[in-house]
């Protein structure tokens, strides 16, 4: 017995496996570092190549109040950026209520069953279905069939369901990571569905729910191609008309109905242009967008990383 | 009842054959005491399945005495805290359970497997393992349980919080700091809070499920002072898998196994006398 | 009836208007959650009505078969296979940028990084899934391609190459965040259990982890296929617009999406056959994708459930 199990030991060269183990970490670790910094390197070289080209453009006040102009430098993201807000606005207001609810329903109220199933299966296809797809299906729906035109609500409409599996999804997903005890410290009490979770569940999960809205919020804003396929242009002169002010009630809807065009869309349009000075203007615009997509990005993790710290 | 007739006939039969009287018997299943005092629940054969299809409570006949302290107490996976959740109808959060048998509220008769399960909670408080407050102030956590019954007049709330906590042994401690967030409090204070939390709506039982397994010594002497205290005001219905804390606290105890009851009794005399072999087993540590 | 010593006072109104209350809420969210399915619905009904008609025009055979798409030339031809050798040849760079390096990423953060690092990491690749895709589309463009023509000074301006790399990148934190996911689900027991064997931690991630959450990481691999197929911006910008049936990646050709850009960016009129063709690419883009999402749905269900 013990002469045996001696024999298995001997032969083998523990100094050398140990040594081979570890060369192997070190190579696997460094791979993953590199692969990191070629991740990194690359935000880094796009981040810079934008504000470096684009300097002469973004540096310019002028370039935040002036409108699209044909000649390159002197054409400013006036419209695009009060379009981006204006869509935005309704993206928010229609996405997050409806992405919430839905999210709710999913993790609070829904038996096991079929439609259960079906809406489950939906969801995780929806996250995935391109998002031009989006684009044509307002094409044939909102512009084709209900004849709304290009419009800033069809815009936000159309960006407002391409994000709505983002919200759902995280508002699941901050519901469920809320400890069970909470759950059964509320029902224990004799509270009912609808109480435990406007009063508990909810406020529990907010940081979580904000966080994803933020995400989806800023996944629309950089968003291009279902806008594109909506038919929204890149030369706009004007602003839509102001929500506020005017004759009373001072609330008008008439921005619904506005021609607009977008950030991505405006550096699109450049992007494609041929002559090189708007290759500048691209980039400066690229600059704003990315610094605007960057800040919301930015601040979901912030808000995150300080609920989950409390 | 007849179950209490034949454990009598028993009695006199282990005394004929071997005459020591006392002595638990070989062959009895089943010892249930009927208890003097008024009642305030009276469960009738339950029977409890998971949604597996796992039946963890087997034709478990049992009384809860009127303000008195009983304690359930059996190996761990008796069904013993599944039997307490059933008083709240808390595994209906679950889908897929089923219930058999009826729990029966007292004096009005109700059984409360078939009453709506949100009523049953605002009736039946309970305190869980882990203290659970809301990540609200200690203020908002006393009051929970009245603002999700509608209650909301200022005077009424400061009333009942303080009551509350007083009688959870807790004024003392906090009433410098109500609006402050109740998980800056110690493990013992929380569960404590969790326990003033459950009596602010006066609920007609209380259920508590281990409720020191989280705590330290210290802090589970004062929740067993504290349960002291509320024998004699409040129905108090305990699983604990302590025995010494089951005598320290309880004045009946209920003795289950592989989810059925096996021995229900004054506490004093399921500890030192018990009427079942099995009892006695498990409570001189020969099993279990 | 009631002992003095229980019960507080409960209004039955109150009890009555909570419950309905609540009955209105679960109706209202379970309408919101309808919704969703109704978007679904939507999109079926859109692109398979309106390719219904291009159908009547062109011939079914003729568009699965056919090698050239001229849709805006005088005489138009609707075959659609230059559309998905284009798509085809971009996912694949995308997907083979993306696949070795998401899993090395995800091995070396799931398995060696300490929590520090991860910490750090996520939101970074966080970040860079937030780049809008045009931004994106300008790097492969103005300043990926002039880099690669350094190295090949024949390729031209318009590539597949440029593009696939682009959003090998592009899709990397997706893939990786999938594999990471898959990898961290399989439970410390089995990675202890080859630790207490003498495993090494690379043969513990290579020889008992992967393998633990192959479904997961195949999942992850197909969604990012899905996304890959369908990403726009980058390849509408970079890669041409001009239908081309090659597998070369040293040529430019339109994808599926970038055709369907093309189309919406020019003037042609709603209704025409040319029209009509966009429904017809979107519908065989959406099958495409909806295939590879319901693949890895169930994939990721299975692990879900395994652990």
């Amino acid at each position: 017995m013990n002469t045996m199990s001696t024999n298995i030991q001997s032969g083998i060269d523990y100094a050398s496996i140990s040594r081979k183990n570890r060369s192997w970490d070190i190579i696997f670790a460094s791979l993953g570092i590199v692969v990191l910094f070629i991740a990194i390197s690359t935000l880094l070289a796009l981040f810079l190549d934008l504000a470096i080209r684009g300097a002469p453009q973004w540096t310019n006040p002028d370039f935040y109040t002036s409108f699209p102009s044909r000649k390159p430098l002197e054409a400013g993201i006036l419209s695009a950026w009060v379009g981006t807000i204006m869509v935005m606005l309704v993206t928010a207001i229609v996405a997050v209520p409806l992405g919430v609810a839905a999210g709710l329903y999913m993790e609070e109220y829904a038996d096991k069953n079929w439609f259960t199933d079906v809406i489950e299966i939906n969801v995780s296809n929806l996250a995935g279905v391109p998002s031009i797809v989006y684009g044509l299906l307002a094409l044939g729906l909102f512009v084709q069939t209900f004849g709304m035109g290009e419009t800033v609500l069809v815009a936000g409409l159309v960006l407002a369901l391409m994000i709505l599996p983002i919200v759902i999804v995280s508002t699941r997903e901050s519901i469920r990571a809320i400890p069970i005890e909470l759950r059964e410290a509320a029902y224990g009490l004799g509270a009912n569905q609808w109480q435990t979770m406007a009063m508990y569940m909810l406020p529990a999960a907010k940081p979580g729910i904000i966080t994803g809205a933020i995400v989806g919020l800023s996944r629309a804003i950089g968003e291009t191609a279902p806008i594109i396929t909506i038919g929204a242009l890149s030369y706009i002169a004007f602003l839509p008309p102001s929500p506020i002010g005017g004759d009373f009630p001072f609330i008008s809807f008439e921005w619904l109905n506005s021609g607009f065009t977008v950030m991505p869309i405006q550096m699109f349009g450049w992007v494609s242009r041929p002559q090189a000075d708007f290759q500048i203007t691209a980039a400066a615009a690229g600059a704003v967008l990315i610094v605007m997509t960057l800040a919301m990005n930015g601040l979901a993790i912030y808000i995150r990383y300080r609920a989950r710290k409390s | 009842m007849s179950t209490d007739q034949t454990s009598t006939i028993q009695i006199s039969q282990s005394a004929h054959q071997g005459g020591q009287a006392g002595k638990p018997s070989e062959t009895r299943e089943h010892w249930y005491l009927e208890p003097d005092g008024a009642l305030r629940a009276r469960v009738s054969n339950l029977k409890f399945w998971y949604a597996d299809g796992t039946q963890a409570i087997d034709d478990v006949s049992m009384p809860l005495v009127d303000k008195k302290v009983t304690a359930l107490i059996g190996p761990s996976g008796c069904g013993k805290s599944t039997f307490l959740r059933c008083f709240n109808r808390m595994h209906d959060l679950y889908q897929g359970v089923k219930y058999s048998g009826s729990i029966n509220l007292l004096p009005e008769d109700e059984n409360l497997i078939d009453l709506d399960a949100n009523i049953v909670r605002m009736r039946v408080g309970m305190v869980f393992q882990k203290p659970n407050p809301f990540p609200k102030s200690i203020y908002e956590n006393v009051i929970a349980g009245l603002k999700i019954r509608g209650i909301r007049k200022r005077e009424v709330l400061d009333e009942i919080v303080e009551t509350s906590l007083r009688q959870a042994a807790l004024w003392d401690e906090v009433k410098d700091r109500l609006h402050q967030p109740a998980l800056s409090m110690s493990g013992g204070q929380q569960q404590r809070l969790c326990i003033a939390r459950a009596l602010a709506v006066k609920p007609e039982i209380l259920l508590l499920d281990e409720p020191t397994s989280a705590l330290d010594p210290i802090a589970t002497a004062k929740v067993e002072d504290l349960i002291n205290e509320l024998s004699g005001n409040v129905t108090v219905l305990i699983v604990t898998h302590n025995m010494q804390q089951a005598a320290r606290i309880s004045n009946y105890t209920a003795y289950m196994y592989l989810g059925k009851l096996i021995e229900y009794n004054d506490t004093n005399d399921l500890f030192q006398r018990p009427k079942c072999q099995r009892t006695e087993d498990y409570i001189t540590g020969r099993f279990g | 009836m009631r002992p003095e010593s229980s019960g507080v006072q409960v209004s039955a109104h109150f009890l009555r208007k909570r419950e309905t209350v609540n009955q209105i809420a679960k109706y209202v969210l379970m309408a919101a959650a309808a919704i969703s399915v109704l978007v679904t619905v939507g999109i079926v009904y859109v692109l398979v009505s309106e390719a219904v008609v291009f159908f009547e025009e062109v011939s079914v055979w003729e568009f699965i078969s056919g090698t050239s798409w001229t849709p805006l030339f005088a005489v138009p031809t609707f075959g659609i296979l230059p559309l998905l050798s284009g798509t085809i040849v971009v996912s694949g760079i995308a997907l083979g940028v993306s696949i070795p390096l998401g899993l090395t990423l995800a091995v070396y953060l799931s398995e060696y990084a300490p929590d520090k690092v991860r910490e750090t990491v996520k939101p970074i690749l966080e970040l860079l899934e937030g780049v809008p895709t045009v931004v994106y589309g300008y790097f492969a463009l103005f300043l990926v391609t002039p880099l690669l023509q350094i190295v090949f000074p024949d390729l031209p301006g318009f590539n597949m190459l440029a593009p696939g790399l682009v959003m090998g990148i592009m899709i990397l934190p997706y893939t990786t965040s999938l594999s990471e996911d898959a990898m961290r689900a399989v439970p410390n027991s089995i990675r202890e259990g080859a630790y207490a064997l003498g495993y090494s931690r690379f043969h513990t991630a290579v020889k008992v982890v992967i393998p633990a959450a192959i479904s997961g990481i195949t999942a992850a691999f197909i969604l990012a296929m899905s996304r890959a197929v369908g990403e726009t911006m980058v390849v509408a910008i970079a890669a041409g617009q001009m239908a081309n049936f090659t597998f070369n990646p040293m040529e430019g050709a339109a994808t599926i999406t970038a055709f369907i850009v093309q189309v919406s960016m020019g003037d042609v009129s709603h209704g025409s056959v040319a029209y009509m063709s966009i429904f017809a690419a979107g519908l065989v883009l959406f099958l495409l994708t909806l295939t590879f999402n319901l693949i890895g749905f169930f994939l990721r269900k299975r692990y879900r459930q395994a652990y």
